[in-house]
């Protein structure tokens, strides 16, 4: 065995930091083996050497738990969950918890047949009469082993476990109390997934969460309102007398057991609807569903009405459309007026100009030089004047205005055309023609 | 574990061995159809059936020219490369697009051109279909073992061909290594040691030094024979039959390649029985000119025969430990492998020429596996395991130089003892990082902790054989003769002295023993700590 030298002097620590060691070989290892690729793990993630070994020991704890433990046994009861198992009078064995007597309260009607054994031969190597007695008590006092052996025989057996399993109240999830506070989900859930055991149909649905589809929420209340259940209450029938005593009497059980069980699975079924409406009330999703069923009727209304509104926008602005319209066309038919007016005073002001100036014109040719005549003149021009319309008027005067000196012939031609035209006979017109 | 297990093949020159983890962790080295554990590497062809394994090796007798023998080595090579006159007792190889190739006659004026390649792709075919048959799932990824000289030209044509069969390989490691994997796997290493991986196959042998230094391999040095191997020895014994049916019906079998061929391959069989049985016989029907041949031959008459074989194996391990500058005290075992192996005088003859403290791991000694011809195919099952457990891109990240090309320390790092000895700690060869601990229970008292490199060097010494040794040894009815036992026994020693001084702790008030743990990471900073396993004081030092 290797031995330390003893410390001579005082040091504690003393490196020798100019010692030189010798130059590293690089080499290639072998890739191989677990070594190797524990190895390759710390340099590739840079571990250290403390932090390798406690991954390594993480791994390795992982490994034992997981190669040493049977699953189911981690399901099974440590330890009795009803000690008064212990004192139940075997004859009772029908009201005792058959569940808590295999250690599989926590599992009940999930266990699987492989369970049950397994739980059935753990519970025996515990209470076997030979065992107790070896720890001083009687071999009589084997009452709760005979439970157990009623119990593995009843949940061993398929149809007697499902009778059993009718019955196991202790299983049933009581829906919450009504008044109190609590999460809809967290308190349903477990309620349905109890009563789910009992459905013939397979899978059932959950009970999901505040995000599942409209859809999947429909399907699942659908499911339990048409709910076909296979629980029955024979379990609880009153045991029936021998057929040799009294054939009555046999007859009066049976039918009274018949018509209780009837009573009872009546009675369950009301409780289950009477459930789940009450599920169906409290569901937020629902709420949820019908304010948006609400609100989407709103949205449709809104849309559906949309036809009438555009229409009744349109006859709005049509109709101020039309007001505008009359409006600006009755300033305009004044101001139409008021101009017409002016234009009518301006052609009767020009008229009147226009008439002198024909009047005047022979006076102002000085009667073309026959001032004796001067009085027929100046009544043809006036007869002239007169009966020439507004365009010959302007004519006559434009040309007077133009040529003065002409104006004898400008009458002339007036008068002509006048007489032409028969609105005044020639002789009234004597001087002109 | 997947569905479908990763394997390991190991494709040898004369045999291959295909071996997988079963789900109860236990190595299985798959039988194929024929129930060989080791499937003979041959393929033979007769009209349009392809033989494979021991059906095709039965045709070497009377189909040689299409039976495939010998052809691992060529892979990848051009044919300038290959020595060709390995399958000259089979198919004649021929050069084909610069490369190995077969010409093989199938059926009536049909010849058939094959690639080294493609024989490799229809051998590993064979392979993956019996390991299919046997696991009863699929099977497309395999670690592959190769020879430490095989070239990446060589891996890359494997690849390639076992690409062509449907396998992917996963990871390629080398034959020694693996072989110590699944030795070191049954027998672990307590200490660090320095181990010969000496694989002797039919055709060819491979050695190897390799280091184990806390579990990781390092190879120091390889030597390779491609003319030594197991059929040197049936070459002795088919000449030693030879001679004696010779001699016995006056005719002479080696002038008929037909009849060489029987002879060979019965010799070969007499031989592997005479690796269990003290004598054995051989007998073959019209094995010339339409004499029977009928012999039986001693173990004793077998060694005789095959003596010269017998050491040159033993020098080619002697050779190799010699290239890895070594002396044979520096190594602590020869871990046996490969068909030769199971020869007993193997064993023995290194067994004297080694001295005491080298362990001779072959079949017989209680420390080894039995089938040393199965360990690399196990080693490389158990790296396949080892790799199914990881992702793809994390093994080849594992395989990147970075992390393969690690620095060793070209001395031993240890420390002082009581008497002023080394006591090395962390051996030369030790790649790093490393970390050892080292616990001391019966230290007691003020320690020091004195941390050194030490220099190792091997001292001869002469002791006159005392008068015990020399009656014990002849009660023993050993070969050798008793004039040695008179000669003056030569003792050598490997020695430590201390070198260069690295640093000094001191630990004070030690009751109930001390854990001093060496720790060297990547940089090559060197970490010594000292911890009282009391009272949980450590003392520190780095350099």
């Amino acid at each position: 065995m290797f031995t330390l030298p003893e410390l001579k002097s005082d040091i504690t620590v003393n490196v020798i930091s100019d010692a030189k060691k010798s130059e590293a070989i690089r080499r290639p290892v072998e890739p191989v083996g677990k070594h190797f690729l524990h190895h390759a793990q710390r340099t590739l993630r840079n571990h250290t050497w403390s932090e390798f070994e406690k991954i390594q020991a993480e791994q390795n704890v992982k490994r034992v738990d997981e190669s040493n433990t049977d699953p189911d046994e981690a399901l099974f009861d440590d330890e009795l969950a009803d000690e008064s198992l212990l004192e139940h009078d075997p004859r009772d064995w029908k009201t005792a918890d058959l569940y808590a007597a295999m250690g599989l309260s926590k599992l009940r009607y999930r266990a699987t047949e492989n369970q049950i054994i397994k739980a059935h031969r753990k519970q025996v190597l515990k209470h076997h009469p030979d065992k107790k007695s070896a720890s001083g008590a009687g071999l009589e006092q084997d009452g709760f082993f005979k439970i157990i052996q009623k119990a593995f025989e009843t949940l061993t057996d398929n149809n007697k476990r499902a009778q059993y399993d009718s019955c196991d109240f202790n299983a049933d999830v009581e829906p919450p109390k009504k008044g109190t506070e609590y999460d809809f989900f967290e308190a349903w859930g477990p309620v349905f997934a109890a009563e789910a055991r009992f459905s013939k149909k397979k899978p059932v649905p959950t009970l999901g969460d505040l995000n599942t589809p409209k859809k999947e929420v429909e399907q699942f209340y659908s499911f339990w309102h048409r709910f076909d259940s296979w629980r029955t209450f024979e379990f609880l029938d009153e045991d029936v007398p021998d057929d040799s005593s009294n054939r009555d009497q046999k007859r009066y059980t049976e039918r009274k057991n018949k018509a209780a069980r009837d009573k009872k699975k009546t009675a369950d079924n009301a409780r289950l609807v009477k459930l789940v409406e009450r599920a169906v009330n409290e569901d937020p999703r629902i709420k949820l569903f019908k304010e948006e069923e609400k609100k989407e009727k709103e949205r449709k209304k809104w849309e559906r009405e949309a036809g009438a509104r555009a229409e009744a926008e349109a006859a709005t602005k049509a109709a101020a459309e039309a007001k505008a319209k009359a409006e600006a066309e009755a300033t305009a038919s004044a101001a139409a007026k008021v101009d017409k007016k002016k234009a009518k005073e301006a052609a009767k002001a020009a008229k009147k100009k226009n008439k002198r100036i024909v009047r005047n014109a022979a006076k102002e040719a000085e009667y073309f030089g026959e001032a004796d005549k001067a009085a027929a003149i100046e009544e043809q021009t006036g007869f002239i004047v007169d009966s020439l319309d507004d365009e010959q008027l302007v004519a006559v005067a434009e040309k007077i205005k133009a040529d003065p000196q002409a104006a004898k012939q400008v009458l002339k031609d007036a008068s002509q055309t006048l007489v032409d035209a028969k609105k005044l006979p020639a002789s009234v017109l004597s001087y002109y023609l | 574990m997947s569905s479908s297990p990763i394997i390991g093949i190991t494709f040898g020159n004369t045999t291959s061995s295909i071996a997988y983890v079963n789900p109860k962790n236990d190595v299985d080295v798959i039988a194929n159809p024929d129930g060989e554990r080791s499937i003979p590497s041959v393929l033979s062809y007769v009209g349009s059936d392809e033989y494979h394994g021991g059906q095709a090796l039965q045709q070497l007798v009377r189909n040689p020219k299409n039976t495939i023998i010998n052809f691992r080595d060529f892979i990848g090579l051009p044919f300038a490369q290959a020595d060709v006159s390995k399958c000259a007792y089979g198919a004649p190889a021929v050069e084909v697009e610069g490369k190995v190739g077969f010409v093989i006659s199938r059926g009536e004026d049909k010849q058939e051109t094959i690639t080294v390649d493609e024989v490799v792709a229809r051998h590993l075919r064979r392979l993956k279909l019996a390991a299919e048959d046997y696991i009863g799932s699929k099977v497309s990824e395999v670690v592959i073992t190769v020879p430490t000289s095989f070239t990446s030209e060589q891996k890359e044509a494997l690849e390639a061909a076992a690409g062509k069969s449907g396998l992917k390989i996963v990871q390629f490691i080398n034959e020694p290594s693996a072989a110590l994997l699944a030795h070191a796997e049954q027998f672990p290493f307590e200490q660090d040691v320095n181990v010969v991986v000496a694989d002797f196959g039919g055709t060819r042998s491979d050695a190897a030094v390799i280091a184990v230094r806390n579990g990781i391999f390092t190879i120091l040095a390889t030597k390779h024979d491609t003319n030594l191997g197991g059929d040197n020895l049936d070459n002795e014994l088919v000449e030693y039959f030879a001679k004696d049916f010779e001699k016995k019906n006056k005719s002479n079998p080696r002038t008929n390649a037909r009849s060489m061929a029987k002879l060979r391959t019965h010799a070969s069989a007499t031989k592997n029985t005479l690796s269990n049985t003290t004598s054995a016989t051989i007998s073959i029907d019209s094995l010339a000119d339409g004499f029977d041949y009928h012999a039986s031959i001693n173990r004793m008459r077998y060694e005789l025969v095959t003596n010269k074989v017998f050491s040159q194996l033993a020098a080619f391990i002697d050779d190799v430990i010699a290239k890895a500058e070594l002396d044979p005290l520096d190594i602590s075992a020869v871990l046996l492998c490969g068909g030769v192996a199971y020869s007993p005088k193997l064993t023995t003859n290194l067994e004297f020429m080694f001295p005491e403290s080298v362990q001779i791991l072959g079949p017989a000694s209680k420390q080894a596996t039995s089938q040393p011809n199965e360990l690399s195919a196990s080693g490389a099952a158990l790296q396949a395991r080892l790799a199914s457990e990881y992702d793809a891109s994390e093994l080849a990240e594992a395989l990147s130089p970075v992390v393969i090309n690690t620095p060793h320390l070209p001395k031993a790092i240890g420390l002082v003892g009581s008497q002023g000895e080394f006591y090395p700690v962390l051996l030369a060869e030790t790649s790093y990082p490393v970390q050892k601990k080292l616990t001391l229970k019966q230290a007691k008292g003020d320690l020091l902790i004195g941390v050194y490199e030490g220099e190792h060097h091997v001292e001869e010494r002469t002791v006159e054989p005392t008068e015990k040794e020399a009656k014990e040894q002849d009660d023993d009815e050993e070969e050798w003769s008793d004039s040695e036992d008179d000669e003056p026994e030569i003792i050598r020693e490997k020695l430590y002295t201390l070198s260069t001084k690295l640093m000094e702790l001191g630990v004070k008030g030690v009751t109930n023993g001390i854990e001093v743990v060496f720790n060297i990471n990547k940089d090559g900073l060197l970490r010594v700590s000292a911890r009282d396993l009391k009272s949980g004081a450590v003392v520190k030092g780095e350099l």
